[in-house]
């Protein structure tokens, strides 16, 4: 482990609440261990302008490990920051170099509206879940686990989309604000499990209506969701989201 | 405090059966007039609120983030325990309930932990239904592997990622309920006082996160699934949002609190680097299976891993517990880890940590089936510590992890106060002094899916609760309880932060007293020490700390100061806790006991029981209730894991 330090300038993104508008602050810190994490040192920010008597930063966070999918910002230009597959929180400051600037936002998009500095409400995200991300089946009366063999490969293509961990990087990084990698993710995991299959065509209509009502735009090939996805979920789930619409309107 | 287990008369296995048959229920077209407020989405909540929904019960459920989605279940890594015997091992009902039971050191209830293995395997059932990628083998069968404290191979898992795919399981079950409009989302609340009306649970008061408004609830129950109090100690493994708050405020109110001193410190953790650090992380116990642990075997030794010799290693848990080897218990694990680098053999800049080497595996099996099997865990280590453990051993030390403590609850899962249920992790019921492997995921799933709707039935079916109204007095003043103490935290910050301390300055320093006092290893000096330091830190908080912002905002800061407030009271059933029980169990240990092998010496003649606290007002001694264990089919025996 290395015991480099680093000095820093920040150019974060302040805004009251919904209704105020937002302005970039500039901060320096001083002697950041490049073995904190990106989220650790925004705390060291926030401890020293809370003795200074400044309004510390708001942004979101829980389980600084990568997989709650609460963090998120967008760093440099870039959601979740530079280094791929990673989320802000597991981010560390040993990928920048002493005397950077560093421009830090939140995720932007019509359909999160930004609440405080860094946090938005992605409230949408779950409603497209709600619209038809699920197989019915109520509790109890499941048949055996093995009851109904499932290919390895067909499991781990469907645990694949399912390692989406709805950040909304890539609604934040899409230049139409689409959902549909989030979106595609879902569909695709439950369409290729057998025990997705009887509400396929139900499913992906209402979670593709769901999307357009939130106010997401749509897929146009631009691939930034890819590239910024945390967990490295395929655009290839996009396309199959997009055969599950098709078969569903024309033959639903 | 009366302390009644009702626990069902009959044999072991047709307990829960009978109780079934025995308890009221509520006719499907009844139960629409009944509403339960179920705190916390995690694999408990999460399943409980939608299991009750699908039943017909009108749900009003709250977490703490954004979304249902991103409690802290879904940092689970490893996997969940059933006793399926799909390997064909030797495995059964019997003996998961006989792992759990002696895993917990004989210090849960047999009854309930019967019960426990006896769900499991509808779990897996019901996670496949919904669409949980289970890893599977070549012929589409489910994937077992194995776990600490088990020579069977009984855990499921969906890679790296087990507590995830099981919560997103539950919250698609959520969702649809959401979606049905049988189930009230409430996102960004917190729960901040528990509501009485004729000494039953009858509502709650929650502060809304974005915009600070306090608001009540009312329903005829409530269920708390608000998981473990582990930031207790300010590192751990837990969400930095985890908290005891709701647990303690139900406490206050009359609920008992059961072991709070059972507290699971988890072997294999990445060290601590630094004061600024804000969580600990961790690697999976499935990592066990493969990687094995060492120290050099001379103190001091300060060379490379890979220019240390096999012969100068000593891989101490393959050495002293041949049978178990790498997969001991956790809290054998993490004892024995402490015990190395007490000794001088600890690795790493700080010397607090052991090596977890895979090479061994990688040279079996080669890199592509290692990293199927971790490749997400190594990825994650190499993130944090910028070392591939592909290339050189993991280093790891032990952290605090999960609370086997909780509210006391009996076989219905209700807690001392009528209509107030506790499941999952904020409850005591299934894992004794120690939590196996891949057991809270089993356990939270099984009191969500399984259990609850039974004893919320039975509460609804024998009491018949009336209607009430949040707008009863009880509940206003609740609610104003909630505003004076918010007010409270924010009287000291009014000019400036001139002299005074953040709230992270002091919740360290509470961190560090009960890490160093009520962590790996308790004497009653060290304990006495702790308790007599504590008035004045918690005097300290509300005279020195500085809060900025306000209580009608969205406040990150005051969050925190609240919770640690809760945090700071309940330090003191830690340690009094701890200092009560005068054996060694499970995670504790107790220096005065122990065997000559230095393993944790039980004293069953006069510590088999369940400690239970009763809180007496601000300032008052709590006082101590026991409810003592009978074991009529197992024999409680000093674990050997050798």
């Amino acid at each position: 482990m290395t015991t480099k330090s680093i000095d820093l300038s920040l150019e974060i993104w302040r805004q009251k609440d919904s209704r105020t508008t937002g302005v970039f602050e500039s901060y320096q810190l001083k002697s950041i261990s490049a073995d904190m994490s990106f989220l650790e040192m925004l705390d060291v920010l926030n401890e020293k302008l809370t003795r200074e008597g400044l309004d510390p930063v708001a942004f979101d966070h829980d389980c600084r490990e990568g997989i709650c999918g609460m963090c998120g910002a967008v760093v440099n230009g870039i959601a979740h920051g530079p280094e791929p597959e990673t989320t802000l929180c597991q981010l560390h400051m040993r990928h920048f170099c002493n005397g950077d600037t560093i421009v830090i936002e939140p995720f932007r998009s019509r359909a999160f509206p930004i609440r405080k500095d860094l946090i938005v409400d992605r409230s949408a995200l779950d409603r497209i879940i709600q619209a038809g991300g699920y197989i019915s089946v109520n509790t109890g009366g499941a048949p055996d686990g093995n009851a109904i063999p499932i290919p390895s490969a067909t499991a781990e293509l469907a645990m694949d989309a399912a390692a989406c961990i709805g950040c909304g990087a890539c609604v934040a990084s899409c230049p139409n604000g689409a959902a549909m990698l989030f979106t595609g993710a879902k569909i695709s995991q439950l369409s290729l499990l057998p025990q997705g299959r009887p509400e396929r065509k139900e499913r992906a209509m209402a979670m593709v209506s769901a999307m357009d009502k939130e106010g997401f735009g749509n897929c146009t090939n631009e691939r930034e969701c890819e590239a910024v996805c945390p967990k490295g979920i395929s655009i290839r789930n996009i396309a199959r989201m997009n055969r599950e619409f098709v078969k569903a309107s024309f033959f639903g | 405090m009366q302390l009644k287990s009702n626990v069902p008369e009959g044999p072991l296995a047709e307990k829960w059966d009978k109780h079934r048959f025995s308890t009221k229920l509520v006719n499907p077209a009844n139960r629409r007039k009944y509403k339960v407020i179920v705190v916390g989405t995690g694999l408990a909540g999460a399943s409980a609120a939608a299991t009750l929904a699908e039943q017909g019960y009108e749900v009003s459920s709250f977490c703490i983030q954004d979304s249902p989605r991103r409690a802290h279940s879904i940092a689970a890594q490893g996997g969940i325990n059933a006793a399926k015997n799909y390997q064909n091992d030797g495995d059964s009902i019997q003996r998961l309930f006989y792992d759990t039971i002696k895993g917990g050191d004989f210090r849960s209830r047999e009854a309930n932990v019967y019960r426990l293995a006896q769900v499991s395997n509808n779990i897996i059932d019901q996670c496949v239904a919904q669409g949980v990628p289970f890893a599977r083998e070549y012929g589409g069968t489910l994937a077992n592997r194995s776990f600490g404290g088990a020579q069977v191979s009984r855990t499921f898992y969906a890679r790296g990622q087990t507590g995830q795919q099981l919560l997103f399981g539950a919250y698609s079950a959520l969702s649809r309920q959401i979606k049905s409009g049988k189930v009230t989302m409430h996102t960004r609340q917190e729960m901040m006082e528990l509501v009485l009306v004729d000494g039953q649970a009858r509502g709650i008061v929650t502060r809304d996160i974005i915009s600070g408004e306090i608001a009540s609830y009312s329903a005829d129950a409530v269920i708390l699934a608000t998981g473990g109090y582990g930031n207790a100690y300010f590192l751990s493994t837990n969400a930095m949002a985890s908290n005891v708050t709701a647990a303690w405020r139900a406490h206050r109110m009359g609920a008992g609190f059961a072991n709070p001193s059972f507290v699971q410190i988890h072997p294999t953790c990445i060290p601590v680097h630094g004061s600024y650090q804000s969580k600990l992380t961790l690697m999976s116990e499935s990592l066990r299976n493969d990687g094995r642990v060492w120290v050099p075997k001379k103190p001091g030794d300060t060379r490379k891993p890979g220019s240390i010799p096999e012969e100068e290693r000593d891989y101490y848990l393959e050495n002293k517990y041949p049978s178990f080897g790498n997969l001991v218990p956790r809290d054998v694990a993490s004892r024995n880890a402490k015990e190395q680098c007490d000794a001088g053999k600890g690795v790493g800049s700080t010397q607090l940590a052991v090596y977890l080497d895979f090479a061994e595996a990688i040279r079996r099996d080669g890199e592509a089936t290692i990293l199927k099997k971790y490749g997400n865990l190594f990825q994650m280590y190499e993130k944090i510590t910028d070392s591939n453990p592909l290339h050189e051993p993991m280093m790891i030390y032990p952290a605090v992890h999960y609370t086997m403590g909780g509210l006391w609850v009996d076989y219905n899962l209700m807690t001392t106060i009528p209509g107030l249920f506790a499941i999952g992790e904020c409850n005591f019921s299934d894992h004794g002094a120690n939590r196996l492997g891949a057991s809270a995921l089993m356990q939270g799933l099984a009191d969500g899916y399984f259990i609850i709707a039974n004893c919320i039935a039975d509460y609804f079916g024998s009491t018949n609760p009336d209607k009430v109204s949040s707008t009863l007095p009880q509940f206003v003043d609740a609610r104003k309880k909630c505003q004076d103490r918010i007010q409270k935290l924010l009287r000291g910050s009014k000019n400036g932060p001139q002299g005074k301390l953040t709230v992270d300055d002091i919740h360290k320093e509470l961190g560090i007293l009960l890490w160093d006092h009520c962590g790996m290893a308790r004497n009653k000096e060290g304990l006495e020490k702790a308790l007599a330091k504590l008035p004045a830190l918690q005097e300290k908080f509300w005279k020195d700390v500085y809060i900025p912002g306000k209580g009608k905002e969205l406040n990150q800061s005051l969050e925190r100061a609240g919770r640690l407030a809760d945090f700071l009271e309940f330090a003191e059933i830690i340690i009094r806790d701890a200092l009560a029980r005068e054996e060694s169990c499970g995670c504790h240990l107790r220096e005065e006991s122990q065997t000559e092998e230095n393993e944790a010496k039980r004293d069953d003649v006069n510590y088999s029981h369940v400690s239970v606290w009763e809180y007496q007002g601000d300032g008052q001694e709590p006082v101590l209730h026991k409810e003592e264990l009978t074991f009529e089919n197992v024999t409680p025996s000093q674990r050997s894991y050798k």
